[in-house]
């Protein structure tokens, strides 16, 4: 497919599949509490709730800051989805975080600072594995780019099983699902309030969860690699993941920081590093 | 219909109440009631909040807290007193420290009476108050309109 | 090319005038003039490399082989005077050892004695002259006010600056003459003025700690100095008196550079302070702000990854290239997470420059084309964003009184210009799409293909890295925004020399930034070809557009400032509920007012930076004598 065709879809289609699983998720995430849960839109409706209220702010600095984080989660997206260097998404993409924890700190306030360090030792949990995600890719297809990726006629995941595993551990992280949604959580009555997102409102907080909208499709980009050309399995392993992710969600309680980044570290050292050098060795 | 009146999100505060309308309030969340089906979820932050639902009667020392969680939420914004307590004080009217109602300190918009207020008419409460939502909406589309 | 004496000889000439003039506003128009012309020259030169293939250049001087060896004896001589007068006799003992080795070097040189050029020019020299001329110049001029403020701030400290900008002036000499050497005899003198002008510049302040950590430095570097005559003598003692030329050597290949180059390396790994060695760099800290710019940004730590450098195409495939570059990639791992833990910002900034320092020397060690690409890359956006890093945390220093990350809190709104080009050097050192993120994207396409498993191991060690710099990094840019209440803006008392040699610097950082394909273009990929003959592509054509694409709208992003500000109605911070009355003050319980105080994480439970100096220092010194062992058994066979 043309780049930038398949850019400009990511940029128009990504939010509506997003909606749709987010929405699902919260469905199902009902269900398994024994709700009936919101309609599947309601993600949509909150968002545009969100852009027609009024704003709110600290300081003007920080809506600018989160336009930042938005435009740059996008960017990632379609670098991604045009069949970019994976590196440079990876890299766009901490750029992007690095722009939401910026303002966060903006306000000075007790909570969204504390959210955002939080957000940082995430950020710093989760990096290892990512670019160890892209360097096993690599040795599968011999190429960074995803275009390349995508078209690959086998199943990445044979060999990559240790590096799927570490991906999964932190992509709980990435979807901020409990028990590692340290920074921010979509559930009420918690230690930090809302977290990085305590002084937000409005327009910003709009921009935020679309962004998060925006991520999720490209963390679950991911997953699609690990199955090459194969889009069946790839739905099929996205569905089993998803599902796996809101069962965790709902049956886990938050841990501490440092268990979370060490236990990361962990999985990314024995199941993602283990796996790509033993590769290298083959 | 907006999407304003489709997700509704509510901070709930317990101004010096008995605890039992926060019981109920709470109680909306669960399955048997479960407020989520109408996109209402409770986000315990006035910056994100639409609806102020607050009960008991609003004593002296926690006057400021209710006045500055109402000031930091943004607009468009409805209250919802719950409880008789947060109506007009209730039992606790005539005690030295009581203010007397929610209305005393900040505008309310929609009274749930009831000693407990019932789930049933606390969710139809919040019913209302997305009618009174949507309206101060337009008003202030209309006024920011009308000024620019 | 008589340029190159010029440049080697006229800092000298500056650095003897400056020693002498006593007048502040003679001593000011000619350390200007003087950085002027210095920095015009370099550029000259390396404008010249662009086009030419390698230059050399022999000295029209009889017998100056003889001169040099008289400049190694009198600068051991003082070393070991000052050691003795110290009572650091290890340092002593090392200079003996040394001397003696020298000796034997120039006795045998004498004898057989092949004909080489002393200097030569090439593309990698033009590159390094330029960042020695241009940034050390304006290091230099920089150095007139903030000296100034320096004196008046510790006033019990001995005033003795036409020494100290005759110090720094020989310091740019010496670099020069390191970089253009083609003798490494000369190199060897010219390595040993700048350790030398390291240890006098770093006990400058005269206070206890400064002299310890001056000997600490002078004596690291000792160390690593004292392979390099060893070098020498197996160069001599395989017979081929000739390949005491660095390029003659590069080009005799493995076989029979291998040995020499090791050991050069190691020489190269103590100056650019890789554990274990890396203790002096933190200790010169103490020094004056500019003299740790000048040795940690552009001059000095970089004549060590030069040197590795030169000698990169040797290592390529080979065991001693991959210690080294393991030494490295331990070196940017540890480095990064002690950073996490330190909260003095020049500290900060020391420890990410062993960090980068190490990821250049893990880059040349595994000696591949793309490897070495990477490295000349770091070198040039290491040495402008991390001096702008220094000289603008020297300037905040001057006006808040403190080195201190913490007290720079909302510094944004006290100083905004100097706060945005402190962003603006992080930035560069972290983000996409800087310079330092398009290396180490780079240095990760080299390493994944690289002598299997190693490069995979450096791989991980930079997955690793990357993360916990992203956090350092970070934590210090909140601090920097993070506003609790609006202070004074307050800019006016910074010398105005200072502020413009800030301008130019970030505007030199993003410059390279969109400049550096032409960079790669016209000087990195030339010399490449000369040096491995076949070179692939790069970074290809789409990735650059992308990169420009991301510094665009990184760089227009502040002009969507405005409307944004505008529309946004103010509240105070959520406190539970609770009223700030004030900015910062809230009513906590039974009417108490407390203010609000915010401070970072060092979690310093993990990175602790004690157990993981210890931990490191032990591996670096475990490869070290790893690499040493190789060498020995190497000769042996
Ligand atoms: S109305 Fe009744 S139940 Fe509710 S707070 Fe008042 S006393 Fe308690």
């Amino acid at each position: 497919m043309n780049p930038f065709l398949a850019a400009a879809l990511f940029i128009i289609l990504a939010p509506v599949v997003g909606v749709l699983i987010t929405g699902l998720d919260r469905i199902l995430t009902a269900r398994m509490q024994g709700r009936v849960g919101p309609p599947v839109l309601q993600p949509w409706y909150d968002i545009r709730k969100l852009f027609q209220k009024k704003q709110v702010a600290v300081w003007g600095a920080q809506s600018f800051f989160i336009f930042c984080y938005l435009i740059f989660i996008i960017f990632t997206g379609a670098l991604f989805f045009a069949g970019g260097d994976i590196l440079l998404v990876i890299f766009a993409f901490t750029l992007g975080h690095v722009f939401l924890v910026l303002g966060a700190y903006v306000s000075y306030s007790p909570y969204a600072h504390i959210g955002a360090e939080r957000e940082l030792i995430q950020l710093m949990a989760v990096e290892p594995m990512i670019i160890i995600v892209a360097i096993g890719l690599y040795q599968v297809n011999d190429s960074f780019l995803v275009g390349d990726m995508i078209n690959h006629p086998g199943l990445p995941i044979l060999l990559l099983p240790g590096v799927f595993l570490g991906f999964i551990y932190i992509l709980t992280f990435k979807l901020r699902k409990s028990p590692f949604d340290l920074a921010t959580s979509h559930h009420a009555h918690q230690e930090l309030v809302k977290g990085s997102t305590t002084e937000f409102s409005g327009f910003t907080l709009g921009m935020i969860e679309l962004a998060h909208i925006y991520e999720l499709v490209v963390m679950l980009g991911f997953i699609w690699l690990f199955f090459g050309n194969n889009l069946f399995l790839s739905a099929v392993a996205i569905v089993v993941i998803m599902v796996l992710e809101i069962l965790v969600d709902n049956c886990t309680s938050r841990v501490r920081w440092q268990d979370a980044i060490t236990s990361a570290w962990f999985v990314t050292l024995v199941a993602g590093a283990g796996n790509i050098f033993a590769l290298s060795i083959m | 219909m907006s999407y304003l009146q489709k997700s509704p999100w509510i901070i709930h505060y317990d101004a010096s109440s008995c605890n039992g309308c926060d019981i109920e309030v709470l109680a909306c969340l669960t399955p048997l009631y479960d407020v989520e089906r109408f996109g209402i979820l409770n986000t315990g932050n006035p910056k994100h909040a639409d609806i102020f639902v607050i009960t008991g009667g609003v004593n002296e020392i926690n006057r400021e807290v209710v006045k500055n969680i109402y000031e930091q939420m943004p607009h468009p914004k409805v209250v919802v007193a719950v409880g008789i307590c947060a109506c007009s004080g209730g039992v606790f009217k005539e005690c030295y420290n009581i203010s007397g109602g929610v209305a005393t300190v900040i505008p309310v918009d929609v009274y749930v009476p009831g000693c407990a207020a019932r789930p049933e008419s606390i969710i139809d409460g919040i019913v209302q108050a997305l009618k009174i939502l949507e309206q101060k909406r337009i008003a202030l589309k209309t006024t920011v309109e009308g000024t620019a | 090319m008589e340029l190159l004496i010029f440049l080697i000889l006229f800092p000298l000439l500056i650095a003897g005038l400056l020693a002498v003039i006593q007048a502040e506003h003679v001593r000011r128009a000619v350390v200007i003039s003087g950085a002027v012309l210095v920095g015009i020259a370099s550029l000259v030169a390396l404008a010249f490399s662009v086009t030419s293939q390698a230059v050399f250049y022999s000295v029209p001087v009889n017998n100056i082989g003889i001169l040099v060896f008289i400049g190694d004896i009198l600068i051991s001589g003082y070393i070991i005077f000052v050691s003795l007068k110290a009572r650091q006799y290890v340092v002593t003992g090392i200079t003996v050892i040394q001397l003696i080795l020298l000796c034997a070097v120039e006795y045998l040189a004498l004898t057989n004695h092949a004909h080489i050029p002393e200097l030569f020019s090439d593309q990698l020299s033009g590159i390094m002259s330029a960042i020695i001329g241009v940034i050390g110049g304006l290091i230099c001029v920089y150095a007139l006010g903030y000296m100034r403020e320096y004196h008046a701030e510790h006033p019990d400290r001995p005033d003795t600056r036409p020494r100290f900008f005759g110090i720094m002036f020989l310091f740019l000499s010496a670099m020069f003459g390191i970089i253009f050497s083609n003798n490494l005899l000369w190199l060897f003198f010219f390595w040993e003025i700048t350790t030398l002008c390291s240890y006098l510049l770093i006990r400058y302040p005269n206070t206890d700690e400064a002299i310890k950590n001056a000997f600490r430095a002078l004596l690291f570097n000792l160390i690593g100095g004292a392979c390099i005559p060893i070098a020498f003598l197996v160069i001599l003692l395989t017979g081929e008196s000739e390949l005491i030329g660095l390029h003659e050597l590069v080009s005799a290949g493995p076989g029979l550079a291998l040995i020499p180059a090791g050991l050069i390396a190691v020489a190269g790994l103590a100056k650019s302070a890789q554990f274990p060695f890396s203790s002096w760099l933190v200790g010169a800290m103490v020094a004056p702000t500019p003299v740790s710019a000048l040795l940690h940004s552009s001059t000095m730590v970089k004549a060590g990854v030069y040197i590795i450098a030169r000698f990169a195409p040797v290592f390529e495939g080979e065991l001693i290239g991959i210690l080294i570059a393991l030494i490295g990639g331990i070196t940017f791992l540890a480095a990064s997470a002690i950073a996490i833990s330190q909260s003095n910002a020049k500290k900060v900034l020391a420890y990410s420059t062993i960090a980068n320092l190490g990821l250049i020397v893990a880059c040349c060690g595994v000696g591949t084309a793309e490897g070495l690409w990477a490295a000349i890359l770091l070198i040039i956006f290491h040495a402008i964003a991390k001096s702008l890093l220094f000289l603008s945390v020297g300037t905040v220093e001057h006006q808040i009184h403190s080195r201190n990350i913490e007290d720079m809190s909302g510094l944004v709104t006290k100083m905004p210009r100097i706060t945005m080009m402190i962003l603006i050097g992080i930035a560069g050192m972290f983000l996409a799409p800087f310079g330092m993120l398009i290396s180490k994207w780079a240095s990760l396409h080299a390493f994944v293909e690289s002598v299997p498993p190693f490069g995979i191991l450096l791989v991980i060690i930079i997955a690793y890295g990357s993360g916990i710099t992203a956090f350092f990094w970070a934590k210090w840019m909140g601090k920097l925004i993070a506003v609790g209440e609006p202070q004074q803006k307050d800019e006016s008392h910074i010398p105005g020399s200072e502020k413009s040699i800030l301008y130019i610097l970030s505007a030199l950082t993003i410059v390279v930034c969109f400049g550096f394909p032409v960079i790669s273009w016209y000087l990195i990929e030339p010399w490449l070809l000369t040096m491995y003959q076949s070179v692939t592509e790069l970074i290809s054509l789409s990735n650059i557009e992308i990169m420009f694409m991301m510094l665009f709208l990184v760089l227009i992003m502040p002009f969507s400032l405005a409307r944004f500000t505008r529309s946004a109605t103010r509240v105070p911070r959520y406190l539970c509920g609770i009223p700030e009355s004030e900015t910062m003050v809230f009513t906590g319980s039974c009417g108490i007012k407390r203010e609000i105080e915010l401070s970072n994480y060092y979690l310093d439970t993990i990175f602790c930076e004690k157990r993981i100096s210890r931990i490191s220092v032990g591996i670096g010194i475990f490869l070290i004598v790893l690499i040493l062992n190789i060498i020995i058994v190497g000769g042996g066979l």
